[in-house]
């Protein structure tokens, strides 16, 4: 595999050890705030040292501890595109891009630098300062200046949370062309969910400095390895389980028995589904005769300007405590549809949807 | 008063503008090399680089006397070589730059400081040397508090008496500054030649303060785009 990473390294409140390959392609690094995912990517480019490891790059030993072997930053041939961009107040975007490229003959380097302008959108401006252009000219800028020195992997550490909403799905869609470009490993270092699905072809989950999870994307949101996991890519509802044939579960505290279409064998302690995941069904003919159909009454609901969220209890009428065992989660067009119908509601949770974790 | 003599003018000036350039380069890689260091050994470092601030200028004098005194370590050295420091125009430089040396260093170390390591960082992944990080991007984002160590170390230069007089003397012409003649213009009771180059001091400090004032805020809009608020 063209990187390897393989390092530990004690932090204030926990270590980081982590040890993932990875090859030519996007890997999202998704993790709560304070799990360490920034120190991976600074410790790749050379910027910390782990207290102990490897890092290989295409076969060049960036890091060995066993070796006493530390490549400085500069030698790593690795780009970084950091939160903040990091561009160079004092120099324009033209010699900010130029900068790691003082090798080059004059004539050489500026063709370079106005291909990179050409690419990255912000033909024209590279006489201007970073501070004259909007956050997305930064960022582009920022990135040209990264891919400039020709990285053998690229390093971006929230490269979209600076930006507004608006910038941030063109700014989305301008990494995700540059990832297709640049065919090098690639870790996308993100808390946010969508982000990390859409950008990364693989994706690691880092909790307290250990990998959660890693693997195919549409794995791991299928079949989560654990809740933690789960609820760091967005799961909401979990209940107790226990096992009661190969095909059935009680859901404790959902009160009520589910068809699973995964494995049941082991000890699997809780049951979870994604909020998505619940559907409604709207003939009245057959309603709750199905498998996994229970009435739900609705607590509450909470929209977005395009989808709502429902809290549903189920079974019974809610109580004045507003408690609900179930978030789903419907399009505003569903949402429409559904409101004006009496309660209970048919809730559907499909067996193909609920997954299973030990912890 | 027969014939003025202006050397003192010239002697002070001469004297400032060359330990303001000593304390500029010594300070700042003093600074730069202090910042990348921690732990209980550069609390003494910080020490005894803050320490002529704290002394009396006569005790900073008097030290320096031992020191390049013809029984002083340095001075015996220097002897050897068929040179004497005390009581000559070098003296002077040397007193003055020993004295200013902690205003540079203080401030440009909170100068370095306060530059975003991010951007050290970025220019570190970009393939540049520590030395071309320093001088492309440290410095010139710190510019601003070195500037401002440059003048203070410049005034505490043109000020400077007591070290002076301890190592240097009142050699007219030689290493009589212009503290050094108002003082001795004091002693002889002529107090019209005192007040002559006490006013001269007030208009060279002046002019000289209002000029690099001007100076540093007016270095041409194109350079300073970039910081503009």
């Amino acid at each position: 595999m063209p990187l390897e990473i393989q390092i530990a390294k004690a932090l204030a409140d926990f270590a980081l050890d982590v040890s993932f390959t990875t090859g030519n392609s996007p890997l999202s690094i998704l993790g709560p705030s304070g799990a360490g995912k920034s120190m991976l990517l600074r410790c790749i480019a050379g910027l910390e040292h782990p207290d102990r490891g490897r890092i290989v790059l295409n076969d060049r030993v960036l890091f060995d501890s066993e070796k006493s072997l530390q490549l400085p930053a500069r030698e790593r041939r690795v780009g970084m595109l950091f939160q903040h961009y990091g561009l160079f107040p004092h120099y324009t975007l033209g010699e900010n891009i130029a900068f790691g490229l003082r090798h080059l003959p004059d004539d050489e380097r500026r063709r370079r630098v106005e291909a990179l302008l050409e690419r990255a959108h912000i033909a024209g401006l590279e006489n201007r300062y970073p501070r004259e252009v909007s956050g997305g000219e930064q960022q582009r800028a920022a990135l040209a200046r990264a891919l400039a020195i020709e990285p053998e992997a690229l390093l971006l550490d929230e490269p979209l949370s600076a930006l507004d909403t608006h910038l941030r799905s063109q700014m989305e869609a301008q990494l995700q062309e540059a990832f297709e470009q640049y065919a090098q490993p690639a870790l996308l270092v993100t808390h946010n969910i969508e982000e990390a699905y859409r950008l990364g072809e693989q994706l690691l989950v880092l909790s307290r400095g250990k990998v959660a999870a890693f693997g195919s994307k549409d794995n791991i949101f299928l079949n989560p390895p654990s809740m933690e996991v789960a609820r760091l890519t967005g799961c909401k509802n979990f209940s107790r389980a226990r096992a009661i044939d190969g095909h059935h579960i009680e859901a404790v505290d959902w009160n009520c028995r589910l068809l699973v279409s995964r494995d049941v064998a082991g000890s699997h302690a809780y049951a979870g589904i994604r909020a998505h995941h619940i559907h409604f069904v709207e003939s009245n003919g057959d309603a709750g005769t199905g498998e996994n159909i229970f009435p739900g009454w609705l607590v509450r609901a909470s929209e977005t300007p395009f989808r709502v969220t429902l809290y549903l209890h189920l079974h019974q009428p809610p109580g004045r405590g507003g408690e609900y065992h179930l978030q789903a989660e419907v399009t505003k067009e569903k949402w429409k549809r559904l409101r004006d119908r009496p309660l209970p509601w048919q809730a559907s949770l499909s067996a193909d949807a609920i997954f299973l974790v030990r912890e | 008063m027969t014939t003025v003599d202006w050397s003192p003018i010239w002697i002070s000036l001469a004297t400032s503008v060359t330990a303001t350039a000593f304390t500029l380069v010594t300070g700042l890689a003093a600074a730069a090399w202090r910042e990348r260091r921690s732990g209980p050994a550069m609390a003494l470092v910080d020490g005894i680089f803050l320490l002529p601030l704290v002394l009396p200028p006569t005790v900073v004098g008097f030290f320096l006397l031992l020191l390049f005194g013809r029984n002083g370590p340095i001075g015996k050295l220097l002897f050897r070589f068929g040179a004497t420091i005390v009581f000559s125009w070098p003296a002077t430089v040397i007193a003055a730059s020993i004295v200013a040396f902690p205003l540079m260093y203080l401030t440009a170390r909170a100068a370095l400081e306060q530059v975003d390591p991010q951007f050290l960082q970025a220019a570190r992944t970009l393939g540049a040397s520590e030395w071309r990080v320093f001088r492309e991007i440290a410095l010139p984002l710190a510019w601003p508090g070195v500037l401002a160590g440059t003048i203070l170390s410049f005034a505490r230069a043109l000020g400077e008496f007591g070290a002076t007089l301890m190592i240097a003397g009142n050699i007219p012409g030689k290493t009589a500054t212009i503290p050094i003649a108002i003082y001795f213009a004091v002693e002889a009771d002529d107090i019209q030649r005192a007040i002559a180059w006490c006013a001269i001091d007030v208009v060279i400090s002046l002019a000289l303060l209002g000029g690099l004032y001007y100076w540093t805020n007016a270095q041409g809009p194109g350079r300073a785009r970039w910081a503009r608020r």
